[in-house]
């Protein structure tokens, strides 16, 4: 797969991601303190004393680091299965619709733009307290239940300019079904969308959860980032300089936005040649040093005008 | 007419989708499994303070005030007709005020900290994105991993960052409320210059979200439009940079200005964490005080005002697309 350039950029991402799923999936495992008992007094300076005080205690005595761990398990936890569920309704709703067109595409449409003129944290905010006492699946389920529509949209995009292609009418003669036409000959040119789509309702997700759990809508009785903040923030912990109550959740949530936003950028980049900077940069200081002969001709237009703009 | 056919068919999309929002907000809150009513009033008795008589009188008066007697779709349309009325009902919490009267106290907060964050982050958001595409290099490398690790990072982090560093740390500005304790409100310069003080922390802390959110969009844009064929061509035919320059900014600004008028729109529910995070007197410290004191008549205005808004600016948008863009109107009118 020679076509596949990974730039530092992913690279980067990558670790960060793969940093934070470390700490969500392995940190509970060595931190082996459980997150509801009480270790300490209120607001404990961290200390070396054992491992449940390195990142000090919270408002209930409780140790801050096993909380952190716990936390971004949730969190990670309430991404995947929002995300999941989300870039599910979207395609399935943006793929009927785009390829099948009619009725059908107008109806689900209809409801795609009805979904998305409603603001999602006003439904998300209504629903998570219809349900009085959610756990944390339930509240990824309503928090993934209204995040589908703009991933809808957009698959229907791609969707309808795929399904006037020529391969789509070779699958149609040769008596191909309706769902194998949409699974194998449509899909595949939207997955690299699609995974991108994931990342970032996956991100939206975990933001999501913490802004609600701050509101005081969270999940009772879990643990998670946005519970953290909101126990930190309701007894002071800013006030009162108690830094490791706050801090630590405060960071783990802008590291994981980070890297999701910066992995689905780097994807676009390593999808979409057209955002590839680099590269057409470094072919451009070759037409400089007047090699154009190495430089095939359809290549030559874009850097051009890169070398108008530098 | 063209454009009337375009304006009927989006008026009657919104129409329903603000039908779909006044049921959501109507029907959730009530989907709570016991009388609503019930649950205020045994509170507030184990709370003490009120007697019997004034209990059932509170009782009779919301039991009559959301026809909780009544069928459900009788009830919808009681609360149809006071919102027509522009009434929004009686605070639970602190009755006998009315949410009217709460809203408007908190709202011009809101709209205070928001509004000048949301235009001066889009000027600047903009010319940075635009500079860094066009100038590439070190700047754009530089401007683009910023305003993206900006964007990302969520507001109400800065925020808790920003409170901590500049307000509780050095100790600049101070750390909460909206104005200093024994004030009350009014247009006076002294107050304004007490108030102020209080603003800045949640000002840039929004501001800085907000322009990198724009940079980014706008670097994107930017690029996306100097690879395009109508750029290759106007070289081709050699038109200066300058003129060039106005073409692409031209055409990369139009979901630039869908983005400013949507979040004008959501103004109202864009940043109610971090008004919790500085005790900002806006509309989400409302929103926080009526969830945890289940003041649903407050509650559920909070969440239609913002949804109402959000749809208006909405619509706006999509109105003034029809008018710019004949392409648009081309689209819905028939042929795809």
């Amino acid at each position: 797969m020679r076509s596949i350039h990974l730039t530092p950029r992913f690279w980067v991402a990558a670790s960060l991601v793969i940093f934070t799923l470390l700490v969500g999936l392995l940190g509970p495992l060595i931190i082996h303190v459980d997150p509801h008992a009480t270790i300490g007094g209120l607001y404990d300076k961290p200390s070396g004393r054992s491992i449940g005080m390195w990142l000090g205690t919270d408002n209930a005595g409780q140790s801050v680091i096993s909380n952190l761990v716990n936390g971004v398990r949730t969190s990670l936890f309430i991404g995947l299965v929002a995300g999941a569920i989300s870039t599910v309704i979207g395609l399935v709703f943006g793929l009927v619709a785009g390829f099948q067109g009619g009725i059908l595409d107008d109806i689900l449409m209809g409801v795609t733009n009805i979904g998305l003129a409603i603001p999602s944290i006003v439904v998300v905010i209504l629903l998570a307290d219809a349900l009085n006492g959610s756990t944390s699946f339930t509240l990824a389920m309503v928090i993934g239940i209204t995040g589908w529509p703009w991933t809808a949209r957009a698959v229907r995009a791609q969707a309808t300019s795929i399904r006037n292609r020529e391969h789509i009418d070779v699958a149609r003669l040769s008596g191909a079904r309706w769902v194998s036409i949409l699974l194998w000959d449509v899909l595949p040119y939207l997955l690299s969308y699609v995974v991108m789509a994931f990342v970032l309702q996956m991100s939206g997700a975990i933001l999501a959860e913490a802004a609600i759990s701050m509101l005081g809508l969270g999940a009772s009785g879990s643990v998670s980032l946005g519970i953290m903040l909101y126990w930190s923030l309701a007894w002071g912990s800013v006030r009162t300089g108690a830094w490791w109550a706050f801090l630590p959740p405060t960071l783990m949530l802008t590291l994981i936005a980070f890297s999701l936003l910066l992995l689905q950028s780097s994807l676009d980049e390593v999808f979409n040649p057209r955002l590839r900077r680099g590269r057409s940069r470094r072919r451009l200081a070759a037409v400089a040093a007047g090699t154009q002969a190495a430089v095939p001709t359809a290549a030559i237009v874009e850097p051009v005008l890169e070398g108008d703009r530098s | 007419m063209d454009f009337a056919k375009y304006l009927g068919r989006k008026a009657i999309w919104y129409v329903i989708a603000l039908f779909v929002a006044l049921l959501l907000n109507f029907l959730l809150p009530r989907l709570i499994p016991g009388n609503p009513v019930d649950t205020i009033v045994s509170q507030m008795a184990r709370g003490g303070g009120a007697s019997g008589e004034q209990m059932k009188a509170i009782y009779a008066h919301y039991m009559q005030q959301f026809g909780l007697d009544k069928p459900m779709w009788e009830q919808f349309l009681v609360y149809l007709g006071h919102l027509a009325h522009g009434n929004l009902g009686t605070s639970f919490s602190q009755y006998p005020t009315s949410v009217n009267s709460l809203v408007a106290q908190a709202l011009p907060w809101s709209i205070a900290i928001q509004l000048p964050a949301i235009l001066i982050g889009w000027v600047v958001g903009n010319l940075i994105g635009a500079v860094a595409a066009y100038r590439g290099g070190w700047f754009d490398k530089g401007a683009f991993v910023g305003s993206l690790f900006a964007s990302s990072m969520p507001y109400y982090c800065l925020a808790i960052v920003l409170l901590f560093v500049v307000g509780v740390h050095f100790g600049f500005l101070p750390i909460g409320g909206g104005y200093s304790l024994g004030l009350t409100p009014n247009l006076s310069p002294s107050f304004f210059g007490d108030a102020i003080t209080y603003w800045w922390l949640p000002f840039w802390s929004l501001v800085i979200i907000f322009v990198g959110g724009q940079a980014v969009g706008m670097r994107s844009m930017a690029i996306y439009e100097l690879g395009s064929d109508y750029v290759n061509y106007g070289r081709g035919l050699g038109l200066g940079d300058g003129r060039i320059v106005r073409y692409i900014f031209r055409n990369a600004m139009l979901p630039q200005i869908t983005g400013l008028a949507l979040s004008i729109g959501g103004m109202i529910g864009g940043a109610l964490v971090t008004e919790l995070v500085f005790s900002y007197p806006g509309i989400g410290t409302l929103l926080f005080s009526a969830i945890s004191t289940n003041d649903y008549p407050l509650f559920s205005s909070i969440t239609l005002l913002i949804t109402l808004a959000v749809l208006a600016a909405n619509f706006c948008v999509e109105i003034a697309y029809g008018i710019i863009d004949p392409r648009i109107r081309a689209a819905h009118s028939g042929e795809r």
